[in-house]
């Protein structure tokens, strides 16, 4: 199974007095749910751009499968932050792009778009424009696109960042189903300690200065979800509420470090 | 009301009473808009009142200003009748073709060389200054080079104009291409996007509302260098037809033709316009 791999990774960017991230090693395996949590400002998104290759590490290394990264590749779908769609292209359009680059034939896309756009729930907004579309509906064209690209690994930077609480809640199931279904290793940054806890298998606390790792948490309520336990049912159990508490310290000890 | 009710201010008019701008006022209605089109009509409306007004008290001579009536009648005279072996259909059409093939010519060079300027550093660095040297000459201040290197043929006419629109068209592509945004290019190349094909399915789109800027301003250059390039040896064309009748005074061809050339650039904004809600409804919503 390829790992992707981060191996005390340090990020500077040029012009920059101090590195972003300094000596932070990560590993995402195929049926992992990495989160990286931490306050802003923390290198989060430096290092979901260095797995992504689309940062390049001032040292320490990346690699997917063993091999070092030196480009963004398909094997690793990202999620923007803004989802980064395009407007001039229907929502169909979207998902199929990266098929439209290999060449596939545009009936057999437009078919794979439709399979996907139905996985996230939107069987029915193929046609519609990219503003025609609410945040949250937005934020599953991303993924769908993403996912047409068959990676093994999904880079997701703040994908519910910008919805509201319900659609949130909604929208964090479906990522757990999307992972279960699509059989992909995720990393994800995220500002919601619950997000966190209900999604991850692993959460990566890091504080800044230059960014590093504090703390790491293995998890499971993610994989109780993927088992069949009702979201909520989980929330409920106590062990949820003491991991969210240790968690929550273990962010605010290193806010305070 | 209650005797202690003085204390309570009348909501309504609070605000016009006392003259403070209260917070107990109630919010007024807004304003109806007044929108600018009626207040535009009016204006035209007026400017074509002074004119007649003026022309028919002959405060002015008639070689000076002819009256909107003799304005009138020449057109019908020079649509039907023709004026210098032409007829106004023939000069608008031979205008027209020169705009045209300019544009499409502005297109093909600016197009390409705004993306390069956009795109790379060695593009900016080589094309950039030659745009800045290029733009602000006056079209007339090149055109005898032109007609020494090129001669006194159609090419030349087109090619002065070509020249006025292609900065415009070249810097509008630029920003437009500097103005696509990072996420959106990093997620077509992580999508696994060759630079060949960011530029294609990214760039260019994203830079498409911004390029239709620079047409709609390149069509307004070429229209202004069309007298100047119809100086040298045109027998048809607007321009032309405006300047042979100044030289023979007959002032109603001349403000005659340039209502004509306001008119068609009027209509071709508003058809570019069309085009650009048509081709790029997502300019301004995202
Ligand atoms: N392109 C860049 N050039 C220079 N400095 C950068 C660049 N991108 C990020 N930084 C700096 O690196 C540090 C880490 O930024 P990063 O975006 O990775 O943080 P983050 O944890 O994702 O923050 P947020 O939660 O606000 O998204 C910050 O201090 C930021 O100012
Ligand atoms: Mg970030």
């Amino acid at each position: 199974m390829p790992h992707l791999t981060l191996d005390k990774v340090t990020v500077h960017y040029d012009g920059q007095p101090a590195p972003a991230v300094e000596r932070v090693s990560l590993d995402v395996g195929k049926g992992d749910f990495v989160v990286l949590v931490g306050r802003s400002g923390c290198g989060k998104t430096s290092l979901l751009n260095v797995a992504a290759g689309l940062v390049e590490p001032a040292r320490g290394r990346a690699t997917i499968g063993g091999r070092p990264i030196t480009a963004p590749g398909p094997d690793r779908a990202v999620v923007f932050q803004n989802d980064a769609l395009f407007p001039w292209l229907t929502a169909r359009e979207n998902v199929a792009f990266t098929l439209r680059l290999r060449g596939v034939p545009a009936d057999r896309r437009a078919r794979r778009a439709d399979e996907l756009l139905k996985l996230v729930k939107l069987d029915n907004a193929g046609d519609k424009r990219i503003w025609e579309l609410s945040g949250g509906m937005r934020q599953r064209v991303g993924l769908a696109r993403a996912l047409a690209a068959e990676p093994e690994f999904l880079l997701l930077d703040e994908p519910l960042g910008a919805l509201d609480a319900l659609t949130r809640e909604r929208m964090q199931t479906t990522l757990l189903d999307l992972w279960t279904a699509a059989q992909v290793g995720v990393l994800m940054v995220t500002h919601g300690i619950e997000e966190a806890l209900v999604l991850a298998t692993r959460i990566v606390v890091l504080a800044p200065g230059p960014g590093h790792v504090v703390r790491t948490f293995e998890t499971h309520f993610g994989r109780r979800y993927a088992a069949g336990e009702p979201i909520r049912a989980i929330k409920a159990d106590p062990a949820f509420a003491a991991a969210r508490a240790d968690l929550t310290d273990a962010i605010f000890e290193g806010e305070a470090a | 009301m209650s005797v202690g009710s003085y204390t309570e201010r009348p909501t309504a008019e609070a605000g016009e009473k006392d003259g403070l701008s209260v917070p107990w006022s109630r919010p007024r209605p807004k304003r109806t808009g007044v929108s600018a089109r009626p207040i535009s009509a009016l204006t035209l409306l007026a400017l074509l009142a002074a004119w007649t007004v003026s022309a028919e008290l002959q405060l002015v001579s008639p070689v000076f200003l002819p009256s909107p009536a003799a304005v009138w009648t020449k057109l019908v005279v020079v649509a039907r009748d023709g004026f210098v072996d032409a007829t106004l259909t023939q000069h608008v059409a031979a205008s027209l073709w020169r705009v045209f093939a300019a544009l499409i010519a502005a297109i093909g060079v600016g197009v390409p060389v705004g993306l390069a300027i956009g795109i790379s550093k060695v593009g900016r660095g080589v094309f950039d200054p030659l745009l800045e040297f290029l733009r602000p000459i006056p079209p007339l201040a090149y055109l005898p080079l032109i007609v020494i290197w090129f001669g006194i043929g159609e090419p030349s006419k087109v090619l002065v104009i070509a020249i006025a629109m292609l900065a415009p068209v070249a810097l509008s592509t630029a920003a437009g291409v500097r103005g696509v945004s990072r996420e959106r290019i990093d997620a077509a190349r992580s999508l696994g996007a060759t630079r060949g094909q960011v530029v294609r399915h990214v760039v260019l789109p994203s830079a498409l509302p911004s390029i239709l800027t620079g047409l709609r301003i390149a069509l307004g250059a070429g229209w202004s260098t069309l007298v100047a390039a119809e100086l040298v040896a045109a027998t048809r064309g607007l321009g032309f037809m405006i300047q042979s009748a100044a030289q023979f005074l007959v002032t109603d061809v001349v403000v005659m033709g340039i209502l004509v050339i306001a008119t068609i650039a009027f209509a071709l904004e508003f058809v570019i316009r069309r085009i650009e809600r048509a081709l790029v409804p997502w300019a301004g919503r995202e």
